[in-house]
């Protein structure tokens, strides 16, 4: 049995639809992402789960349990809020034992649990600080450790890192990584940062407009995107006009690639630019433009497909300058089918 | 070079009317005060302007002085008390309505000041008067066989002041409660804390200085308040500010009556900075 299950799970605010048919199953110890752009319920979903917000329809089972009738306060979830949510007249480590107090912990080993958990997250020696005199990635860590030290059945994070700067949080994402491995707590991750999503999850579930687009591993939602939304959300991609012939092949500017599931008329398929290659036999484009990018370049191809973007390696081998013409190809199974419409 | 030099002191010209004002309306008249309470006066000679302490031995030594500021300082503490147990909940409650329903109410929360002092004292008067509607009512009810007094007693001030006072309270409460980072309760939800739990431990600790500020504006002018007492407290039921009206007024005595007013000015001043010492020492890293 999953730890915890999404059934159907609906939320309207006034005829605006903020959560729609929401499914999913959480493995114990699994760390999912919710990823999605601004405004498609990452934050509702989460907090339906919290129980801040009501569920208007649906379930949500944790351990097999409805959480419907449980109060926030007795469902025992660890939550990191996007702002943080400190209590800004404790000092860290009040805050972070306050959970514990709240469930009767003894003094002592209150103090010894403050200690351990302030050691996870490597904020030793700051017991005594207050929120505000501490950065901000200290302040997401105080946050961390006052959710992790009630030891929770799930870790839920609402965008996390979003208030950091760039190389903190990359920083941080490593860290918060190696945090929950260790201590091996079920987490949700809300986040609209595609980076974060791939580089902390197992899974990730792909939303837009309330509804999950796809949910798959991270290497699989960006190798194969299910749908033109997740194709785009999820890095650059390329976008190719293709002809099925409802024999589990497609016709792709002349070359027939296999492609299993695909109907017959027109569909679209998309390519990701590290995966186009330069090589003898693919079809006909010419270079329009040439971007250094340090550890790659990217070239932008005119061709009869529209305008191509491919990455290539800075390995030391030439580089096809602009106006050239040149050949490109890809490998059947770098191409994945999308379900619904063109991308736009 | 004179261009920079006019820039620099651009700011002292600019803020120089508002201390002329200040200078001329408040810093003046004040010395004056209490420059007159060192004064001299009699029933026939008036006020001889050679100094004397007369004034204030009298304050010093005569009980009625100390009954009036007594019962001044009561009845304020009073008020501010009780518009810290209304006010800070009902700022609570203001602040978690939604939108409309909140401007509904805060112009119902404001309404007092927006009514001229006279008329809403009287009004209070008609309510409370041994044939006012609450009398009225709470015989009608049979809670009570003979009226209860209310005009000429602290009772009926206190409750009219608070009504006057109570939206300082609130509007500043709700100044600080609108600082509160709104997860904040959320947080100490998720953390196993009970509705109460969290008043007490995680938002009442972050309005201490909405509180405060709140109660001291409220104090200071429950403690100096003049139409409502004199109205509702009548000639019987003195406070600092009707006595001083009285001595220089009714009495013409304008050195005692000047003595008063600097007595109640220097004790306000000194329990609003005393009490703001305490009460930012202890919660230090609130009001950072
Ligand atoms: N309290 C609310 N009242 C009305 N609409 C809301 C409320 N909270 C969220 N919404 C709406 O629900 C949608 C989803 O919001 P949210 O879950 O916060 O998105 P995300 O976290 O993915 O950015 C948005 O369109 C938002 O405007
Ligand atoms: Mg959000």
């Amino acid at each position: 049995m999953s730890h915890l299950v999404l059934e159907g799970l609906c939320k309207s605010y006034g005829a605006a639809v903020a959560v729609e048919a929401l499914d999913l199953k959480v493995e114990r110890g699994e760390f999912v992402s919710l990823l999605g752009p601004s405004g498609c319920g990452k934050t509702t979903t989460l907090q339906m789960i919290a129980g801040f917000v009501g569920v208007d329809r649906g379930r949500i089972l944790l351990d097999g349990g409805d959480l419907a009738s449980v109060p926030p306060a007795k469902r025992g979830l660890g939550i990191v809020f996007q702002s943080y949510a400190l209590f800004p007249h404790m000092t860290v480590a009040e805050n972070i034992a306050f959970g514990l107090e709240m469930r009767g912990i003894g003094k002592a080993e209150r103090e010894q649990r403050t200690l351990d958990a302030m050691a996870l997250v490597g904020l030793k020696g700051f017991a005594e600080r207050y929120p505000r005199r501490m950065s901000g990635g200290q302040q997401q860590r105080v946050a961390l450790a006052r959710a992790l030290v009630i030891k929770p059945a799930l870790l839920l994070l609402d965008e996390p890192l979003s208030n950091l700067d760039a190389k903190l949080r990359e920083e941080m994402q490593g860290e918060l990584r190696q945090i929950q491995r260790s201590v091996g707590t079920t987490t949700i991750l809300v986040t609209h940062d595609q980076h974060e999503a791939m580089a902390l999850s197992d899974r990730i579930v792909v939303m837009n407009h309330g509804r999950v687009e796809q949910i798959g591993a991270p290497d699989t939602v960006y190798g194969q995107p299910a749908t033109a939304f997740v194709a785009n959300f999820l890095g650059k991609t390329n976008t190719l006009a293709a002809m099925g012939d409802g024999a589990g092949q497609v016709d792709v500017l002349g070359f027939r690639v296999p492609l299993a599931g695909a109907p017959a008329g027109p569909v679209s398929i998309a390519v990701r630019p590290e995966r186009l290659t330069l090589a003898e036999g693919g079809f006909p484009a010419r270079i329009k433009s040439r971007v250094f990018q340090g550890s790659h370049w990217l070239l932008g191809a005119e061709s009869e497909a529209g305008t191509l973007l491919l990455m290539r390696p800075n390995d030391g081998m030439p580089v096809p300058a602009e106006g050239e013409a040149v050949k490109i190809a890809f490998a059947p199974a770098d191409a994945a089918l999308l379900t619904e419409g063109k991308a736009p | 070079m004179s261009f920079a030099a006019s820039e620099r002191s651009a700011p002292y010209w600019l803020a120089g009317p508002a201390l002329l004002v200040f200078l001329g309306l408040v810093i003046i008249p004040l010395g004056m005060t209490v420059l007159l309470s060192f004064y001299d006066w009699g029933q026939y000679k008036g006020i001889v302007p050679e100094f004397t302490l007369k004034n204030w031995i009298e304050i010093a030594t005569d009980s009625y002085f100390f009954e009036v500021f007594l019962r001044t300082f009561r009845i304020s503490i009073l008020v501010t008390l009780a518009c810290v147990l209304i006010g800070v909940p009902e700022a609570y409650i203001l602040n978690r309505m939604s939108p409309g329903w909140r401007s509904v109410c805060l112009l119902v929360v404001i309404g007092p000041l927006l009514v001229s002092v006279v008329a809403r004292t009287l009004g209070w008067a008609l309510l409370l008067g041994s044939n006012g509607l609450v009398n009225q009512g709470l015989m009608a009810l049979g809670l009570i066989t003979t009226p209860l007094e209310f005009m000429f007693t602290e009772t009926g001030v206190v409750i009219a002041l608070t009504h006057v006072l109570i939206p300082f309270m609130i509007l500043s409460v709700w100044a600080s409660l609108q600082r509160l980072d709104p997860q904040v309760e959320n947080a100490a939800a998720s953390l196993g804390a009970g509705f109460f739990t969290i008043w007490r431990r995680v938002i009442l600790p972050q309005v201490v200085p909405g509180i405060l500020s709140g109660a001291i504006i409220v104090f200071a002018l429950a403690a100096s308040a003049f139409a409502s007492p004199a109205i509702i407290g009548g000639r019987r039921l003195k406070v600092a500010a009707t006595l001083a009206y009285d001595e220089f007024l009714n009495t013409l005595n304008w050195p005692l009556g000047a003595a008063v007013a600097v007595l109640l000015l220097v004790a306000l001043v000194l329990i609003i900075v005393g009490s703001n010492r305490l009460v930012e020492r202890r919660y230090a890293q609130v009001f950072e």
